[in-house]
């Protein structure tokens, strides 16, 4: 059944942001350290250890796979509910320190992925 | 009539959104197939579309979540919220190989320092060009230049002015929403085409908004291993914001 799937998804994103939050409790933080990169591993490792023992069928798959289809259309979503007005108002200094940032970080990962290049050569340009 | 219909939109809002957003998906999606011959993703036209309605949604109310502080778009705010949001970029890990996630894992933690330490020294900077002179305002900047979270949480913690606090907030906001429509376009001079790359990006950038939909614009298939190493930039940042490096901004002021 797909709630099979789909409550396995949120099960680890529950466990995820429940750890990273520990995390941050125990680093003395207020926010989530992590949660959703540990609940991305949990997930990778759970349905990897159902799905070799056969116990993983399609159509608790598709419990998953809609809402990893449905990613774009929640970004887009997010985008329609940003402060945009706010990003604009903050004057050249917020202009300036948010830009430049992103321009130099952009050319470092230039810098850094480079000598990796061909090892792994999953993905193009091509959009799926 | 119309009252009707608007009190239905509201009651629903949730449909409402997801009704907009497929609109919007079925504007973009021909218009970049057809008149830009998939040179451009639908998603990043949509992205734009998005952040374009946003700006028009904060000019109407003068709230701080865009079109979502309109009633009737409400939804908005919860499709795109952190819950949802976070659910179906855990969901994109799906099918994703674990080796390829542990390959990254060095590279991902140098990025991740190395964008921190980028975003604190650069905000910084440029704080101090702008006559900030104190270390906790040039601190809460930099921070801001991370992100619009740890800018407040960090201005908070070394008891910075509001008004400079709402600066970051601001710094913050304006990368989040430049890597979004940026990435796309400059990914082929970066070489952000492959998971490693991705996971250097999402390191680098440690903006979540900003890393997950310019990703999505950019190659869908990338999406979780930027999301991997971005989802600890603001976790660390948060943690090394108040200490190492207001620490290191208020020796370098002396």
């Amino acid at each position: 059944m797909a709630i099979y799937g789909t409550a396995i998804l949120a099960a680890c994103l529950l466990a995820g942001v429940a750890t990273g939050t520990l995390l941050g409790k125990a680093l003395g933080l207020d926010t989530d350290v992590g949660g959703v990169g540990l609940a991305m591993l949990l997930l990778v490792l759970v349905t990897d250890r159902l799905r070799r023992a056969g116990r993983l069928g399609p159509e608790s798959q598709s419990g998953i796979s809609y809402w990893s289809a449905l990613y774009i259309p929640i970004v887009v979503a997010m985008a329609a509910s940003q402060n945009v007005r706010g990003a604009l108002s903050g004057g050249m200094v917020a202009l300036v320190a948010g830009s430049g940032c992103v321009v130099i970080c952009l050319a470092l990962v230039g810098v850094l992925s480079r000598p990796g290049r061909g090892k792994d050569g999953t993905g193009s340009g091509t959009d799926g | 009539m119309v009252d009707a219909a608007l009190g239905v939109l509201t009651r629903y809002h949730l449909l409402t959104a997801l009704a907009l957003v497929g609109l919007l998906a079925g504007v973009a999606h021909p218009l970049a197939g057809r008149l830009l011959r998939g040179r451009v993703h639908w998603s990043a036209l949509a992205i734009v579309a998005g952040l374009g309605l946003a700006l028009c949604g904060g000019w109407r109310t003068g709230g701080k979540q865009g079109l979502a502080d309109l009633p009737v778009f409400a939804g908005l705010a919860l499709l795109g919220g952190p819950m949802l949001r976070d659910l179906a970029i855990v969901a994109t890990a799906f099918g994703v190989r674990l080796e390829e996630l542990k390959g990254g894992g060095l590279i991902g933690g140098v990025s991740l320092l190395l964008g921190l330490t980028v975003s604190f020294a650069f905000g910084g900077a440029v704080a101090y060009a702008w006559g900030y002179r104190d270390a906790a305002s040039i601190t809460t900047i930099g921070a801001g230049a991370a992100t619009y979270i740890v800018g407040p949480v960090t201005g908070t913690a070394v008891g910075a002015d509001s008004e400079v606090i709402a600066l970051a907030v601001a710094a913050g906001l304006v990368k989040a929403i430049l890597v979004m429509v940026a990435t796309p376009w400059v990914a082929r001079w970066i070489g952000l085409d492959n998971p490693r790359s991705a996971m250097i990006f999402g390191g680098l950038m440690g903006t979540n908004s900003g890393v997950m939909a310019g990703l999505a614009a950019t190659d869908p298939r990338l999406v979780p291993y930027g999301a991997m190493t971005a989802t600890f930039y603001t976790g660390l940042g948060c943690l090394l914001g108040p200490s190492v490096y207001f620490g290191i901004i208020r020796w370098v002021i002396g």
